[in-house]
């Protein structure tokens, strides 16, 4: 297939239908709204539904009711509609079962901005429903990426039986690249045997959320750690750019991750030795890359869109507080190429 | 070169959009790195539209333009005054001289004052067009892509009940091009 | 040996948990009962809410869903979009549906969802201990109405049977109750009704049960009957709502 020019959102939309996904419920925010109008009027063409809910809070358990009918579902909102969806998210995790939720982040808190951010880090990567629970969390940083990551959501999420969100900003959501759709599945998945359909002449199903009993609800919760750990191993995925000889290490994601890029080539121009580890994921968080190049890099450079959210994972990767440097934009501004390379040279000094 | 920025700027409705996409997907068509990136707000008309357009042989670190812009288009005086300083040293303004007057010096002598309103009122009777005529300009002026990718581009983004559309915005785009050829000729 | 009664195959041999007097387990029943009856257990998918029906899916012998407090109707809306041919059914208390919930149950109602709601109505919040419910009658006291609702401070109880029967998307609503014998009979008949309709896909239908609560309302089960029958009822009449079947619609 060829390339096409389109928005993030729309994109997105377009990755859902090729991954097989037939279903979605949301509700309209900025800068979100072009996913589900893309997808009320595609998903129709393929035998599939559109819902418009009545709330983000709706949409969320009707997602739950479509996971647990056994549907690919979708759901998608920007940050103060991902907030109202947490209650169902929990639940979702709670019940095992899969579901993708995209959030285009914009900045907080409360209503906020509609302008782009990245301080939906904690709710997303840490949790933003009670109990003991992770959600894989992928972060694109182009809009190929967001369709590639969006497919392998799917596959993740089906596989681990587990929510995945996917994490972008504002921008990505409203931008356009080319972009092509090659779905491939990355797992023989099995039928899903445990979904509501009636029990027929079999056993019933049942999908639970509460456990009364302490010692069954840990139970519950040490088999989603289990899981977790398996996703842990399995799953970290990062973006190693200009390592080779780097002594200094950004560390930043999705779209400040290219504008890091940029600022990149500008100190490399002038001789500084300093690339990029970027997370595609930010749950699992890729200790591996840490591991691998923590010998050489005297400092990291955490660059948000956020007031450092991202921080204490990159402290706990590289097991070293002091060697961590933050610098942060927050409320809606997109960080300028400049001001992060002003910020790196201040802590580079001279050290070329 | 390898990396061009072009920042579209006017209000909403005036297609600075539209302008930036098609610049977009001929640069696509040819196979280069490009992105397109616009501001959003929440006024639908009337407000301030700009995007920026990035078209480079390499992978596009920022999509944002904070400066050294190849190329503004300000379509209207609000999008001149904000913009103008973002343009690189030798760089290209294209504005609509209709709605546009640059006051003082600039950052480039580059300047081609395009009465793009004007031109479409007298050639299709109605202003809609004059962003393809300052397309026209663009190309003419600061290259980006070939004239043969922007037709390609027009019948990818006009298709089916589109198509009508074509030619006049081939036509749009002539004016603006062979304008844009006299005016430094 | 003829078999004169048999349990219905549609509940489970659990034992409930139900307190004594208490309207759950005969509804329940009722609504076990009528999915056996028409052969639709098979097909049958239950969202229970969160309240004292909390565990109403070991009860019934199907499939079955614990929804989020208030999001059965939302959640169901999701399995039925999904599962387009078989029965899904909700069944909610009066803090889940008509508090928590009253945006989901509304507008499941307005979309015209093709599934049954099963309301019980007993004024009070049971499952957290005798809590004020939308319910609650005025001057009825509860555990945050200690001297009974006061609609100065509290306001009015919702009448929710009424309220969706302004709806467009409803194709049946009808209040029940199951104080009596003959009040038990009507309501069979009305859930029977209401999932016939569900299968010819007409649309949302909706069966209101004024129930009771002898646990919370500090009364023995006879006296709770008497209450439902002289003070619930006058204020939450029973009768059919809505029903586009009948002659000329309702």
């Amino acid at each position: 297939m060829a390339k096409v020019l389109m928005k993030g959102n729309e994109a997105i939309g377009k990755a859902a239908i090729e991954a097989g996904c037939r279903y979605f419920f949301g509700y309209p925010i900025t800068p979100q709204s072009e996913l589900p109008e893309y997808l009320s009027s595609e998903l129709p063409k393929v035998g599939g539904m559109f819902v418009q809910a009545e709330s983000e809070v709706s949409a969320i358990n009707m997602v739950y009711g479509a996971a647990a009918a056994g549907a690919r579902v979708l759901t998608s909102s920007s940050s103060p509609g991902i907030a109202l969806k947490q209650e169902g998210i929990g639940y979702i995790t709670n019940a095992s079962l899969p579901a993708v939720i995209v959030n285009m982040m914009r900045g907080g808190p409360g209503l906020g901005t509609i302008q782009p951010g990245q301080a939906d880090y904690h709710m997303t990567v840490k949790g933003g429903s009670n109990g003991d629970y992770q959600n894989i969390v992928v972060a694109p940083a182009s809009v190929q990426e967001a369709v590639d990551m969006v497919m392998e959501a799917f596959d993740l999420a089906d596989h681990y039986r587990v929510p995945v969100i996917v994490l972008a900003d504002g921008l990505i959501g409203q931008m356009m690249e080319p972009v092509e759709f090659h779905y491939v599945p990355k797992w023989d998945l099995p039928e899903k045997d445990w979904a509501l359909r009636g029990k027929g002449d079999g056993e019933k199903h049942m999908v639970e959320n509460l456990v009364m009993e302490a010692r069954e609800c840990e139970e519950w919760n040490l088999a989603h750690y289990r899981v977790y750990r398996k996703i842990e191993e399995q799953e970290q995925d990062w973006e190693e750019y200009k390592l080779e000889d780097a002594e200094y290490a950004f560390v930043a994601y999705g779209t400040v991750s290219r504008i890091v890029k940029s600022a990149i080539s500008q100190l490399r121009e002038e001789g500084y030795k300093i690339g990029l580890i970027r997370p595609k994921k930010l749950w699992p968080f890729p200790q591996k890359a840490f591991d691998r190049w923590d010998g050489q890099i005297k400092k990291y450079l955490d660059v948000e869109m956020s007031m450092g959210q991202m921080v204490q994972d990159v402290a706990y990767a590289c097991n070293d507080k002091h060697k961590i440097e933050f610098y942060g934009r927050t409320g809606g501004i997109v960080p300028g190429v400049e001001e992060i390379v002003v910020f790196a040279k201040k802590i580079m000094g001279g050290d070329k | 070169m390898s990396t061009q920025k072009i920042c579209c700027a006017g209000f909403g409705g005036q297609g600075a959009l539209s302008l930036g996409k098609i610049l977009a997907y001929a640069a696509m068509l040819e196979g280069k790195e490009v992105s397109w990136c616009p501001s959003y707000g929440p006024e639908m008309r009337g407000g301030t539209a700009n995007c920026h357009v990035i078209v480079s042989d390499e992978a596009i670190g920022s999509p944002v333009i904070a400066e050294n812009a190849a190329c503004l288009i300000a379509m209207n005086q609000p999008s001149l005054d904000k913009f103008q300083d973002i343009i690189a040293d030798g760089g290209v303004i294209v504005l609509n001289s209709d709605l546009a007057q640059l006051h003082g010096s600039a950052k480039t002598d580059k300047i081609y004052a395009v009465p793009a309103n004007t031109m479409a009122q007298n050639a299709f009777g109605s202003a809609k067009l004059a962003n393809i005529i300052l397309l026209g300009a663009v190309v003419q002026s600061v290259g980006v892509v070939r004239t043969e990718s922007i037709e390609e581009a027009f019948a990818q983004v006009f298709g089916g009940a589109k198509e009508k559309f074509i030619p006049d915005n081939k036509k749009a785009f002539a004016l603006g091009y062979t304008f844009a050829k006299g005016e430094h000729a | 040996m003829a078999v004169v009664f048999e349990k219905t195959k549609a509940l489970t041999d659990l034992k409930m948990h139900y307190c004594p007097g208490c309207a759950h387990g005969i509804v329940h029943r009722l609504l076990a009962e009528c999915l056996e009856e028409s052969g639709d257990v098979k097909d049958a998918i239950v969202a229970v809410p969160v309240g004292c029906a909390v565990f109403a899916n070991k009860y019934f012998n199907f499939d079955g869903i614990q929804c989020a407090h208030g999001r059965a109707p939302a959640t169901a809306t999701g399995v039925k979009r999904v599962q387009k041919d078989k029965i899904v059914i909700t069944y909610q208390g009066d803090g889940d549906l008509a508090s928590i919930g009253t945006c989901e149950i509304v507008h499941a109602a307005a979309r015209g969802e093709k599934i049954t709601t099963i309301f019980i109505n007993n004024g009070i919040y049971g499952m957290t201990g005798g809590q004020m419910a939308p319910t609650t009658l005025p001057g009825m006291k509860a555990t945050t109405a200690k001297n009974g609702r006061d609609p100065a401070v509290n306001g009015f109880p919702l009448r929710v049977s009424e309220m969706l029967a302004t709806l467009d998307g409803p194709a049946y609503i009808e209040r029940v109750s199951v104080s009596t014998p003959a009040q038990v009979t009507q309501a069979k008949k009305a859930i029977q009704k209401a999932l016939e309709i569900q299968k010819k896909g007409l649309g949302f239908t909706f069966i209101e049960v004024v129930s009771s609560c002898p646990t919370n309302w500090g009364m023995t089960p006879v006296k709770a009957m008497e209450f439902v029958r002289e003070k619930m009822i006058p204020y939450y009449p029973l009768g059919v709502y809505k029903d586009i079947t009948a002659e000329g619609g309702k």
